[in-house]
């Protein structure tokens, strides 16, 4: 953990100190082959914009994106074992950007070659990116099967530019790249986001989310500048020897302190935390698929990968760590606050995933990227497990999603797996003890809570409470949808209702309780979908193994070692921190966690599952109180976070243009423009009489003017010879 | 021929300019006397030629061949010009059945 009270007066030489050792990068020409691993998925793009243009009616563009993304995860594997948690290797592929300018007397050049830089922290997120990339690949398969010949292979020509770009943004060695690739996954997210462009909440979503990611952007393409204009190099592995070398002199004081809070910036534009988290739970619009893979599992991860490749920089500004911390924590606790009152299923798993990235962004702020990155590995999994089992509940029920119209979905047949499984993903999501996620939780929280600063004590306690929260949320959607008496009513996608292909799988249910439509039969989910499920389950399970290791075999935690590798070093070590209360902070966050996790589990299976009108009361008790009463309303209305920002910055843009339109309209259009056209009009009016159509009028007049002219010519000659 | 220029008689002059002035002067009252849209073109002409006059006597006056070369040049405008006008006024002719040009005082600005 980060010695803060070190950092705080002696900066000279506690630069070394506060990073940590980073080993130096070698340079291997002998791996090349790794950028097969960003090449793989965009040749997949290239073949499915084929496949688009060629008007392929099959699922060849599945087939061609699962087979180049397998490929990926076993090159990234290949690599892994080739490297582990040796010395960083920069793999150079090809030249990209190279200028240089000035003479002989001040040369300068800039140079960002497309490079790969491969450490523990790469390979760590890679693994997990490509892995659950090709799962979710082949989940997709089956899901988007109603769309073949229509979406099909533009979905899957997303996923493949998606990955393509993750994979950029991750192996990049330089930040011109990783900007390369943050944008590129931003656009895999817009288009997929949109990808029911005729719908029009989609397309509204889409552009949100490209739109508030761009906010972040230019945090992160500032941040980027000034670290060129003050470091003189974009490059990581040189960057980490300036920066162990100790401070800088040179461009003003402020300009160090300002690039962590601009890196900041961006990574919680893409993490989706408070200000910019807005947009996460309404890229929802999107096919499940994506909501699992680029929403929930990698994508939004890349603000933490972010925070934690540039920690060095970030572990010389206190400051800038502790407004991570605070910002984590709060949005932890919001996000988790208005995942009690959503409906919509997908929606409360878009909370939880930003809920879980701020406890993320808490432990990367409080100083343990361990935390942050273990953290980041068992969410990637139990979250895609849970966006999942919600993508198979909607493509079974045709669409339906809300958690009031749907109940006792584990009795229904061909549901009985998906429901297990997401029993899994919530115990997890809540931190069950012993489970993965309780140990990931466990860090950051003991970290925080065994701070030597108050304020992160107390963003400790807020994320205890979020856990108990969190547990409530959770176990409500499981209890009201997957337990209790059968009883739903079918979305009204009837694509799925009238698709031939699912006959087969219509198995007539006797004894249902059906909704509104009484013809319409669920169908089970089928291998593609049943087998990475399983799949992305034993994997969630088995991400509480680097914490078993430790715990019962004395061993090291493989999370931990590799990150210890990279160079998000400083904050990697075992997490103790000092007493709270009497207890050790990791023994007390174990205890209270758990307890939270219990309490919030019973709650949720007092109100939604043994006495369902229970929820009702608590509302209608929370209502009566004068109080509590605006508790239920604004959680459900998300805080008014979207409503207070349409009236700070839409509500003035649109006034604003309409200011501008009417001066458009009046003074530049109508007074300008059209004002001086009217000037010759006028004049010619008052000229207009003499051209009355007499040709020999018009003769005279010249005549006349001649003589006039003629005669004054003369008459000032007189003037100068007389 | 610059020696040829080198001098010249003033009564020659004035004469050449008196009958460039009176050529205008025919054409310049023809023109606003007349409706016939080819005596109005003829009454162009003369006052045409009586500017090419004036401007020969000029430059005799001033010992310069220039005003000479121009007029060689009008000539040979003038008579692209005249084949122009001419066809013109056909065709003016043939849409209102009539020389006159008071047939056309439609065409008014207002």
């Amino acid at each position: 953990m980060l010695n803060f009270s070190l950092l705080a007066d002696a900066t000279d030489h506690a630069a070394a100190t506060a990073i940590g050792v980073i080993q130096p990068a070698v340079d291997a020409p002998d791996l090349k082959w790794a950028g097969l691993i960003i090449g793989l998925p965009a040749l997949s793009a290239l073949l499915c914009t084929i496949c688009g243009a060629m008007r392929v009616r099959s699922k060849l563009p599945a087939f061609i994106t699962i087979v180049a993304l397998i490929g990926s995860f076993v090159l990234t594997c290949m690599l892994f074992q080739q490297l582990g948690q040796g010395a960083p290797r920069v793999v150079g592929l090809f030249e990209w950007m190279s200028f240089s300018w000035g003479n002989a007397d001040r040369f300068q050049s800039f140079s960002a070659p497309f490079a790969l830089y491969v450490d523990s922290l790469t390979l760590f997120w890679m693994l997990f990116v490509t892995g659950l990339g090709s799962l979710i690949a082949i989940y997709a398969s089956e899901y988007m099967e109603s769309d073949v010949g229509k979406g099909y292979t533009r979905f899957f020509g997303g996923v493949s530019v998606f990955l393509a770009a993750m994979a950029t943004l991750v192996m990049a060695s330089n930040l011109v790249v990783l900007y390369l690739g943050w944008e590129g996954v931003g656009l895999a997210s817009y288009l997929l986001i949109g990808y029911y462009y005729s719908k029009p909440s989609a397309v509204a979503a889409a552009k949100k989310a490209f739109i508030m990611n761009r906010i972040g952007d230019l945090g992160l393409a500032l941040g980027i500048s000034l670290i060129w204009v003050n470091y003189g190099t974009v490059d990581y592995a040189t960057l980490f020897s300036v920066l162990e070398a100790g401070p800088t002199a040179g461009h003003g004081d402020w300009m160090p302190g300002a690039i962590p809070f601009l890196l900041m910036l961006g990574a919680f534009g893409k993490s989706a935390q408070i200000p910019l988290f807005t947009w996460l739970p309404d890229a929802m619009e999107g096919p499940t698929p994506v909501s699992a893979l680029i929403h929930a599992a990698t994508m939004v991860t890349a603000g933490v990968y972010l925070i934690a490749r540039m920690y060095p920089l970030f572990a010389l500004h206190e400051d800038a760590l502790a407004t991570v911390a605070w910002v984590g924590g709060l949005t932890a606790f919001v996000a988790a606050t208005i995942g009690m009152a959503q409906y919509d299923m997908k929606r409360v798993w878009a909370y939880s995933t930003i809920s879980q990235l701020g406890y993320m962004f808490l432990g990367l702020g409080v100083g343990t990227t361990f935390g942050a990155g273990y953290h980041v590995f068992t969410h990637a999994f139990f979250k895609a497990l849970l966006f999942l089992t919600a993508g198979a509940v909607m493509h079974g029920f045709a669409g339906q999603i809300d958690i009031r119209k749907l109940s006792g979905l584990r009795k229904v047949p061909g549901f009985r797996l998906v429901s297990y499984l997401a029993l899994l993903g919530c115990l997890w999501l809540s931190a069950l003890p012993f489970s993965a996620a309780f140990f990931s939780k466990d860090t950051i929280l003991t970290a925080a809570l065994g701070s030597e600063r108050s304020d992160f004590q107390f963003l400790g306690w807020l994320g205890l409470l979020t856990a108990g929260i969190t547990a409530y949320y959770t176990f409500r959607v499981w209890f009201r949808t997957f337990a209790g008496p059968v009883h739903f009513e079918a979305g009204d996608d009837q694509h799925d209702a009238h698709d031939d292909t699912h006959d087969a799988h219509h198995a007539p249910v006797a004894g249902l309780s059906l909704g509104a439509k009484h013809d319409f039969h669920p169908h089970g989910p089928r291998w593609a979908i049943r087998i990475p499920l399983i799949l992305i389950a034993i994997g969630a399970v088995a991400a509480g193994w680097p914490a078993y290791n430790v715990l019962f075999f004395h061993g090291e935690n493989w999370v931990q070692t590799m990150i210890a590798h990279s160079s998000a070093v400083a904050g990697s070590g075992e997490v103790h921190g000092q007493d709270v209360l009497g207890l050790s902070a990791h023994l007390m966050t174990s205890i209270v966690g758990s307890a939270a996790c219990v309490i919030g589990i019973g709650i949720a299976f007092w109100m939604h599952l043994a006495d369902r009108s229970a929820a009702d009361r608590v509302r209608g008790a929370l209502r009566g109180f004068i109080l509590t009463r605006w508790i239920p309303t604004t959680l459900e209305n998300r805080w008014y976070v979207d409503e207070i920002y349409h009236m700070m910055f839409r509500l003035p843009l649109w006034a604003g243009s309409h200011i501008l339109h009417f001066f458009d309209k009046t003074v530049v259009d109508g007074f300008l423009v059209d004002g001086t056209g009217r000037v010759p009009v006028a004049v010619a009016r008052l000229f207009q009489p003499l051209y009355n159509g007499v040709l020999q009028g018009y003769a005279a007049t010249m005549a006349g003017g001649f003589v006039l002219i003629a005669g004054w010519v003369f008459w000032i000659w007189l003037r100068g010879n007389g | 021929m610059t020696e040829l220029l080198a001098t010249y008689d003033a009564s020659s002059v004035n004469a050449a300019l008196l009958t460039s002035s009176l050529l205008f002067g025919i054409g310049l009252v023809g023109f606003l006397s007349r409706r016939n849209m080819i005596v109005m073109f003829l009454c162009t002409e003369l006052m045409f030629q009586g500017a090419a006059l004036a401007m020969i006597a000029f430059g005799r006056v001033h010992g310069n061949p220039d005003g000479q070369t121009f007029v060689i040049f009008i000539l040979t405008i003038a008579a692209a010009e005249a084949a122009l006008a001419l066809g013109l006024v056909v065709l003016l002719y043939r849409r209102r059945e009539t020389l006159d040009s008071e047939a056309w005082s439609e065409l008014k600005e207002c």
